[in-house]
């Protein structure tokens, strides 16, 4: 379990990035975080590993306040997933998926093993583990990210606009992946997005934020959609917009469900 | 040709010796202008006085340089410690701010992800930042082995033999070959070293090549 409790981060120079939030996410469960940019979103990711360090209230990682624990201990504990993979640059694909591991001794030899495993996990070809990342696809950077923040195996994955790089096919498509990896390992994930589809794509729980980490509104994508808060709830998540009001009409016997511009998105089963 | 086969002898010995005074330079001014480079980067109080302070040094014209380092390290005038001292010093008026520039030309976001991987903050500079400020320090790294190169020639004025020897000699005595012999020397030995550089580089840089084939 994380919690946040009444965080607030003010700069030196006076900016506000989060007023005062406060939430509790349960282990092994996807959560959301989702808002513009200003909305603190990334800053409440980075204190849980400690990139950034909260100026009033504390971040606790199961009842231990994470400013206890030692940063880099910490943040080699938890996976870290960055917009286009954050990969080094100057390693292999295989090198920057055992990092932690071999920051934490681990033989280079048992390490690699590892990162092949990793790299099939993640849908890749371990053909690819002695490329560098320039030589890979966006996608492929994606899943090598994620491939790298599995490896030392830990309980907490943070992902900063994980699929934010690449094109809306391929995020499709990673983002069905991860709901099949998260059924398989059931990691306690936090991620920040400002996509709300992709929000809603990925977390049991959404956290829509407004500027300096306020909560407009938390719940389950259904409930969001169901009932949005408030205005700005409302037109963050497109509620009332042709895309989201569905409404079914009859076709050779079959419910055809169209848009509120009247165009076709799928068959209802019943 | 002729006095060059009578002299080979003497060549090789002033060969050697140029090498003894060129190499050590090159390598201190690296040691040296890393760290320094290093702090001017990531500091901003730190970075003008560094980045001026050393580049002045290059303003000190080199023959009182040469009268004031025994001076003030008590070594004496004609020492090959006072020309490997002196070149250091205009080796790292050179080398620190390459290296800073190579310092900042590490993207922000590697840096952001290899602390987020738990890079403790030594981890990040040895297998992180130096390896990515890598081409651009090797730059500056070529400019100065070939500057220190020529520059060791200058000490032959002073009576420091080296292949600079081949020119005042020529000059006094009036012999070409002798004059001819130490410049074609003088370059090649800075075209090899040169290469030494860029050979390493290479073999420390695999991903540079990969990456341009691709």
């Amino acid at each position: 379990m994380i919690e946040f409790d009444a965080v607030r981060k003010e700069y030196p120079d006076g900016t506000v990035a989060v007023e005062r939030f406060s939430l509790a996410i349960p282990s092994h469960r996807v959560v959301a975080l989702v808002g513009s940019s200003g909305s603190g979103k990334t800053t409440l990711l980075r204190m849980v590993n400690r990139m950034v360090d909260p100026t009033e209230g504390s971040v606790r990682i199961d009842d231990v306040d994470v400013r206890s624990m030692d940063r880099v201990r910490l943040r080699r504990s938890i996976g870290y997933v960055l917009q286009a993979g954050g990969l080094l640059p100057h390693r292999t694909v295989a090198d920057n998926v055992a990092t932690v591991p071999v920051l934490e001794g681990r033989g280079r030899r048992q390490a690699r093993a590892e990162a092949l495993g990793l790299l099939e996990r993640v849908g890749l070809d371990t053909a690819l583990a002695d490329r560098y990342p320039a030589q890979l696809s966006g996608g492929q950077q994606q899943r090598v990210g994620v491939a790298r923040a599995l490896a030392a195996d830990p309980n907490i994955l943070l992902m900063d606009e994980p699929f934010g790089a690449v094109d809306p096919i391929v995020r499709d498509q990673l983002q069905q992946e991860m709901r099949a990896l998260q059924a398989d390992i059931g990691k306690t994930i936090v991620f920040v997005t400002h996509d709300i589809d992709e929000a809603f794509a990925l977390g049991d729980e959404v956290v829509v934020l407004r500027t300096g980490a306020e909560v407009a509104q938390r719940g389950t994508p259904a409930e969001i959609l169901a009932n949005p808060a408030d205005e700005f709830v409302a037109s963050f998540v497109g509620a009332g917009t042709a895309r989201r009001t569905l409404r079914i009409r009859e076709v050779d016997g079959r419910d055809v469900v169209v848009d509120g511009d009247d165009r076709p998105t799928g068959v209802l089963e019943r | 040709m002729n006095w060059l086969s009578q002299n080979l002898h003497i060549v090789g010995q002033l060969l050697a010796d140029h090498m003894v005074l060129s190499i050590p330079p090159i390598v201190l001014s690296l040691l040296i202008s890393v760290p320094l480079g290093r702090l001017a980067a990531g500091s901003r109080r730190l970075r003008t006085p560094l980045l001026t302070g050393t580049g002045l040094l290059y303003a000190i014209p080199s023959l009182p340089l040469f009268i004031i380092i025994p001076a003030v390290f008590g070594f004496s005038l004609r020492s090959p410690a006072t020309m490997i001292t002196a070149l250091t010093l205009y080796g790292c008026a050179l080398l620190v701010r390459g290296a800073a520039d190579a310092f900042a030309s590490v993207p922000q976001e590697v840096r952001l992800a290899a602390a987020a991987t738990g890079h403790s903050p030594w981890g990040m500079f040895w297998k992180v930042e130096l390896p990515l400020a890598g081409p651009v320090l090797l730059s500056s790294l070529r400019v100065v082995t070939v500057s220190t190169v020529s520059l060791v020639t200058v000490g032959a004025v002073i009576g420091i033999s080296s292949l600079g020897t081949l020119f005042t000699d020529g000059f006094q005595r009036n012999i070409d070959a002798s004059i001819v012999t130490g410049i074609v020397l003088t370059v090649v030995v800075a075209f090899v070293l040169d290469a030494v550089c860029v050979l390493g580089a290479r073999i420390a840089m695999p991903w540079r090549r990969a990456v341009s084939r691709a």
